[in-house]
């Protein structure tokens, strides 16, 4: 498909929006493990030569000087990096609606959502404008949109890529990801970009994996059973329970798991990922990259103005909480607090990947939502129920095609594994995938 | 607890921003929200358990102490937005 990816491009991109550049002079290489493959990048990763926007206004025009270890390591593999991918304002937010340059549409369904924050990442595949492309995930936002647009899409374990040169979020939870409509080619990028960096401080010291084949025989899958809950969509719970009978079928043993600490993960993640975003947007001040508001009268005028102007709602909102949370007074009440319940979702994990190898669940509450129907901030906060507390944990998250609504809406699972285990994740997933080619039904965004 | 309009006032502040009053009425209930969800923490018991600041999975070793080409000043300042010489200019903050 590589030669003819401008032209897709060129066709479909003016219904979709997942981009925010596009490279139309990229090439790759003829050798190499990814030789010729088309990779979009999520405008949150450098990549020299291209703009890094990170969906904001306050970097418009932005060249970054250098690229991300992730889009070296793509370049030597010979992938040719199409473009940077649209996304919600440096990360924040579930649906692709935050970007200061406008939403990016789901591909199966034009009026929804692609989800967030990779959305433009995850639209460009499935849109089949490339072949993959690197999302971030900080909670949540790979498999999201990853499920939303009936792409695999893994979130790798805490410090198992490098994010030297993407732009910090919340640092002790984000990590760069692949994206694909199949397993295979997911696993061959993941491949790629994974493994130790020296510039990057979190970068575990752990080799690279190698690909491998995990039976389904006696396999322990875990179901916890606060992720089927109230609030779990009937057709969502269906597709994942009925993943979990084929498992059993192919014989895989279904175990019951409990992790307690689900709700309260949603809260303590809404105090500590706007905590360490405050701290990591303070460098946005207008001194020495990125937007500087005009005719500023001295240095705090300089700081606020630019700030202000340069923000969207949804960033402001986070650098407020995480600032509130962090502020005298209130870092024991908040933060501190936060902290000691991300060990208690900790040890819930650790306890169910004790008794499971791998955990099934849904990857959200419910498939694509339509553009603008989620008003409150809070309840946009919930559609992360199901991918934060793993990512709390640092563990590795899959999202995979697991079949489609009624309506023809992409719904995901969610395979959750222990610290490194992406090889079985995929190796699972790739068993499920054989007997369920649920990624050969692409949109028919021709006829719309 | 509740947030008074006053500490989004202080709050914004702290955070380097100007909001417009009709901000300061939405963030005060925006983060009212969250607070009011953060409050089910609290029927938790912590006592004796440890904050998570970061999840060390495995040793995080110092690289070795070799020289690496620096990014340059030309590239360091290429973005700034008020570049001087070899400096970021800034508003005059001395009288």
């Amino acid at each position: 498909m590589s030669a003819g990816w401008l032209s897709r491009i060129d066709a479909v991109e003016p219904k979709v929006h997942a981009f925010l550049h596009v490279d139309r002079s990229a090439t790759g290489s003829g050798a190499g493990a990814l030789a010729g493959m088309t990779v979009a990048i999520k405008d949150l990763i450098h990549v020299e030569g291209m703009p890094t926007t990170a969906g904001s206004k306050i970097l418009e025009g932005f060249m970054p000087p250098f690229s991300a270890t992730v889009v070296e390591r793509l370049r030597a593999a010979g992938a040719v990096l199409v473009g940077k991918t649209n996304l919600d304002e440096f990360g924040m937010g579930s649906s692709c609606e935050n970007s200061a340059y406008g939403p990016t549409m789901n591909p199966y369904d034009l009026k929804r959502t692609p989800g967030g924050s990779s959305g433009g990442s995850a639209a460009a595949v499935a849109a089949g404008m490339c072949e993959a492309a690197l999302g971030t995930d900080t909670g949540g936002s790979i498999r999201l949109p990853a499920a939303f647009c009936n792409l695999v899409g893994l979130r790798p374990t805490y410090g198992r890529v490098s994010r030297w040169g993407s732009v910090a979020f919340a640092s002790s939870l984000d990590q760069i990801g692949p994206m694909a409509r199949t397993v295979d080619v997911c696993e061959r990028v993941f491949h790629v970009i994974a493994g130790p960096d020296d510039r990057d401080a979190t970068s575990a010291r752990v080799p690279p994996p190698a690909r491998t084949d995990v039976g389904l025989k006696g396999l322990r899958i875990g179901l916890p059973r606060e992720y089927f809950g109230e609030g779990l969509a009937p057709e969502v719970e269906r597709a994942v329970r009925a993943a979990a009978t084929w498992y059993e079928g192919q014989g895989a043993k279904l175990v019951e798991v409990s992790l307690p600490h689900t709700n309260a993960a949603l809260a303590t993640y809404y105090l500590l990922a706007p905590s360490e975003a405050s701290s990591n947007l303070a460098r946005y001040d207008g001194v020495r990259f990125g937007r500087r508001a005009d005719g500023v009268k001295g240095l705090r005028d300089m700081y606020e103005r630019t700030r202000s102007e340069g923000f969207g709602a949804e960033v402001k909102r986070r650098i407020m909480l995480g600032t509130f949370a962090l502020s005298a007074g209130y870092y024991d009440a908040y933060y501190v607090k936060a902290q000691k319940v991300r060990t208690l979702v900790r040890r819930d994990f650790d306890a169910a990947l004790s008794k499971a190898d791998v955990l099934l669940t849904p990857v959200s509450p419910t498939p694509a939502f339509e553009l603008g129907a989620v008003k409150s901030p809070m309840a946009l906060y919930l559609m992360d129920v199901f991918t934060i507390p793993s990512a709390l944990a640092g563990l590795p998250g899959l999202a995979l095609p697991g079949g489609f609504t009624d309506a023809g809406l992409p719904i995901g699972l969610q395979l959750t594994g222990r610290p490194f285990a992406e090889g079985e994740l995929f190796s699972v997933a790739r068993s499920y995938e054989r007997a369920h080619p649920w990624h050969e039904r692409t949109p028919a965004l021709e006829s719309s | 607890m509740k947030l008074s309009l006053d500490q989004v006032r202080r709050v914004a502040a702290l955070s380097r921003l100007s909001l417009t009053s009709d901000e300061e009425a939405r963030l005060a209930v925006d983060l009212q929200a969250v607070l009011d969800a953060a409050a089910s923490l609290d029927t938790l018991d912590l006592r004796d358990v440890p904050p998570t600041a970061q999840v060390n999975l495995t040793e995080s070793p110092l690289r070795r102490d070799v020289a690496v080409e620096p990014l340059g000043v030309k590239k360091a300042l290429a973005n700034a937005p008020d570049p001087v010489g070899s400096s970021f200019g800034v508003p005059k903050v001395i009288e």
